[in-house]
């Protein structure tokens, strides 16, 4: 029954977010297994600026480096940008189209389990021998070389963790075409479903490339096949293709939620509904078109030739038009709205600028003459900082302080949110700003140290500096949050007081069901307009009913755990000194064992009929203060 | 209308496979599924026309020498059939005939068993007689990677249809289980037309050289 009845105890506690399928609980997962992530391959990103902080340094070995940055990029964007964007997903968007839950509760927790599993996986190789160290792109003819087995770590653990993505993906497709509340038209959707519409789009055509390309490299070094060996007849390009047609696109699955979330605290902020709404809906769904069209603009010194070039970095720069688009329209919403700088809105501010210079630079490297020289430097790395940082965590940032009130019931402290503000924008342009110049200066990226008199040791240490402002930024963020806890001061429906959209008329946490009743949608900003009439609640689109609820499950984990126990099977059947393939029983065993338990699990969920269960009209009355009121 | 509710030929609605809000979502979330599997494919057979007759050294076997027309036409010729006997299970099932229908499917995993029976017959051929094996050469590598990777998908389509008929086989059609059939059904169609393109792709254009 009610998953929330049986609150008691740390045990009960832990099984109920075990086999929750509701999406506010997965999303309280998404947000903590993400952070987790975020502030390990941020302590990863840590020894990177130490190393580097001066010249001829030995902090870490050359290895040991290339292990770092390889599994800073790889934490940063599969497992902390991605979960916690998905963690704003889960929370926010079914609220916004007035949904009571995801349109498959039980993916969405087979979703989240996967990608966790994965993750544990990627990041055991630090303890079972040591880490991937072929670079977050692990590059076909490096990867096929590099010896143990960090990299079948990566292969294997992207694989599993791929997989809960491409769920999460359709997941959030369904629901958005399906369970729209009445009235909830395309073109009155809030920016942020928007987003995550495309955004999910994007993930369902590019993470199954991901997919086939990880295979690829996995029998190549595990099964003895030959698609990437020279020598075997195969041909290395291909994986950089297929890398990147999953990976340009995989930029945009990450920064247009973060343009969604954007887009909601200007309007909020502003007091004013968003500048060009359907323009904004056209440039989101452009920029996921033209995503799929630019990724040889990564290989532009392939060698693919001069038409292929000319041919992608004309597409490549058509995507800085959508973008502009963009860029205006947030700076028009707040043109003469009645602007309160919170910290969420001082993040939104903040963005603008630090993704243009992103976006310029990306422009640059689209000449692809130009780009020849700044291949593989340092320019390199600030600009995709730059877009990432600037753009994706900045909205990460300004989405905890936003959501926060919505996913947990209390609000982050304003003051200390501002500090943590100040010393990350301060530390994260020190830090990236000048590594634009270092690139220019010929430093190339990728290196574990560098020689002292090239001009280079002042500029390090700067960037090194604004890392340390970041991570305190970072700290101060975790105090504020573990404050905000502790207190434990509730706040009310709308505790930003200027509320948009259907997810500030619910309580701060919703109910388990959401809305008692479906809203009906009378237009763009639907609590705005109800608001701006004097009512205090949405209108109903049907009477008070039972409402239907799935069960909760045990069998996601189930079947996320076999893939994991298979995994090591896999990884271990391989003997590499003697290059022989299936050369280890036990291992072999491990596997079967493990895909036993997923298929079995698939086939006990099979069997068992789950009609889920029914919260009775008369619970529902007695529950008048919940946010039911609809 | 209620998922459990009891129904008769009279009764039973038409498109039962999109009659409640689950099967909307269900039937929905397969086809953006499919379209991921398109995706997928379409990365399978790009990279096997990268690599075909792709081989390090004149001794290993190439297209042309290795397929030979009787037997991939016998099992084209078998999956196609068993996709039109799975639409005869749907035709049943929409006219909540579950006896005719569950015979129907059952015709189905019979061909697709076949198929492959015969598939695995044929890798082994290729192996035996040509040398041909996964691991000898890139093109190899690619032939079998696409080609396993349909047959893989031939083989948990017929788990699947296995399971629903063991499941459901003394307690009838409902609107909970008919989309649960027209998803695999579905599932059937869309590796068949995989399989018409492997058939161009692979094996016809292959033979031509």
């Amino acid at each position: 029954m009610s998953s929330y009845a049986q609150k008691q105890g740390v045990g009960a506690f832990l099984w109920d977010y075990l086999t929750t399928v509701d999406h506010k609980k997965i999303a309280h997962l998404y947000f903590i297994a993400g952070a987790l992530f975020f502030v390990i391959g941020g302590l990863e990103a840590m020894m990177i600026r130490i190393q580097l902080m001066e010249p001829n340094n030995d902090f870490v070995s050359a290895g040991l480096f290339n292990e770092i940055i390889t599994m800073h990029g790889t934490t940063m964007i599969f497992l902390a940008a991605t979960p916690l964007l998905f963690a704003f997903m889960n929370a926010i968007v079914p609220l916004q189209i007035g949904a009571r839950d995801v349109a498959f509760p039980f993916v969405n927790s087979l979703g989240f389990w996967l990608f966790l599993f994965g993750g544990i996986f990627l990041n055991l190789s630090w303890f079972l021998g040591g880490a991937p160290d072929a670079g977050w792109t692990s590059y076909a003819s490096l990867s096929l070389e590099s010896p143990g087995h960090g990299i079948d770590f990566y292969t294997l653990g992207l694989q599993i963790s791929g997989f809960g993505t491409l769920m999460s993906g359709i997941n959030f497709l369904v629901t958005i075409i399906n369970m729209r509340a009445p009235g909830m038209t395309f073109m009155r959707m809030p920016l942020f479903t928007w987003t995550t519409f495309v955004a999910s789009t994007l993930i369902v055509f590019a993470f199954t490339p991901l997919a086939v390309g990880l295979f690829f490299l996995t029998f190549d070094r595990l099964f003895g096949a030959n698609f990437f060996d020279v020598a075997g007849g195969g041909n290395t390009i291909i994986y950089e293709h297929i890398f990147w047609i999953f990976g340009h696109p995989e930029v945009y699955i990450l920064v247009l939620p973060a343009f969604g979330i954007f887009s909601e605290i200007f309007s909020t902020f502003s007091r004013k509904r968003l500048f060009g709404y359907s323009s904004m809906v056209f440039a989101t769904v452009l920029i996921g078109f033209f995503g799929f069209m630019v990724w040889a603009h990564h290989m532009f010194t392939t060698g693919l030739g001069p038409i292929a070039n000319a041919i992608f970095a004309v597409a490549t720069m058509a995507i800085a038009v959508p973008t502009g688009i963009k860029i205006f329209n947030w700076l028009f919403t707040m043109w003469g709205g009645s602007v309160t700088f919170t910290t969420p809105m001082l993040y939104a501010v903040a963005f603008i600028p630090s993704f243009v210079m992103g976006g310029v630079t990306g422009v640059m490297q689209a000449a692809a003459p130009l780009d020849y020289q700044l291949h593989d430097s340092y320019f390199i790395v600030a600009h995709f900082h730059y877009v990432i940082v600037g753009g994706v965590v900045l909205a990460l940032l300004a989405g905890t302080h936003f959501y926060w009130p919505k996913m947990f019931g209390t609000m982050l402290n304003e003051k200390l949110g501002k500090v943590t503000f100040w010393l990350f924008l301060i530390g994260f342009h020190l830090t990236f700003f000048i590594q634009h110049f270092l690139g220019l200066m010929g430093m190339p990226r990728r290196v574990f140290t560098f020689l002292p008199n090239q001009g280079w040791e002042a500029a390090n240490l700067i960037s090194t500096i604004g890392a340390f402002l970041m991570a305190v930024a970072v700290i101060i963020l975790v105090i504020n949050v573990i404050v905000t806890v502790v207190k434990n001061e509730r706040v009310g429906n709308d505790p930003w007081e200027d509320g948009r959209t259907l997810e500030w008329a619910i309580a701060s946490p919703p109910p388990y069901y959401n809305f008692k009743q479906t809203p009906l949608v009378r237009g763009l900003d639907p609590y705005w307009i109800e608001k701006m009439e004097g009512k205090k609640n949405l209108t109903p689109a049907e009477p008070l009913g039972d409402i239907h609820m799935p069960n909760s499950s045990f069998t996601p984990f189930m079947i996320s755990l076999g893939l994991f126990i298979a995994a090591f099977g896999a990884m271990y059947q391989y003997d590499m000194k003697n290059d022989d393939v299936f050369a280890n029983p036990a291992a072999i065993a491990v596997f079967i064992i493990g895909l036993a338990i997923t298929f079995g699990s698939m086939m006990f969920r099979s069997a068992k009929d789950d009609h889920g269960y029914h919260i009775h009209k008369e619970e529902l009355i007695d529950d008048l203060d919940k946010g039911g009121k609809a | 209308m209620h998922a459990e509710e009891k129904w008769t030929a009279e009764t039973w609605p038409a498109s039962p496979e999109r009659q409640t809000l689950e099967a909307k979502n269900k039937f929905t979330g397969f086809w953006i599924f499919l379209g991921g599997e398109t995706v997928l494919f379409a990365t399978l057979f790009a990279t096997y026309l990268a690599l075909k007759d792709k081989v390090p050294s004149s001794d290993h076997m190439l297209a042309k020498d290795i397929f030979e027309m009787p037997l991939v036409f016998a099992t084209t010729m078998i999956l196609l059939t068993s996709s039109l006997t799975s639409v005869y299970a749907m035709y049943h099932m929409k006219n909540f005939q579950f006896k005719k229908m569950m015979l129907w499917l059952g015709i189905t995993v019979v061909l697709g068993a076949s198929f492959l029976a015969l598939e695995i017959y044929e890798f082994n051929h290729y192996v035996h007689e040509f040398h041909h094996t996964f691991t000898s050469s890139a093109f190899a590598s690619a032939f079998y990677t696409l080609t396993g990777f349909h047959g893989a998908h031939v083989a948990f389509g017929l788990c699947w249809i296995l399971t629903l008929m063991i499941r459901n086989g003394k307690r009838g059609l409902d609107l909970y289980n008919a989309p649960k059939f027209y998803l695999a059904s579905l599932y059937w169609h869309f590796i068949d037309v995989v399989w018409v393109f492997i058939f161009t792709v692979v094996y016809l254009m292959g033979m031509v050289g």
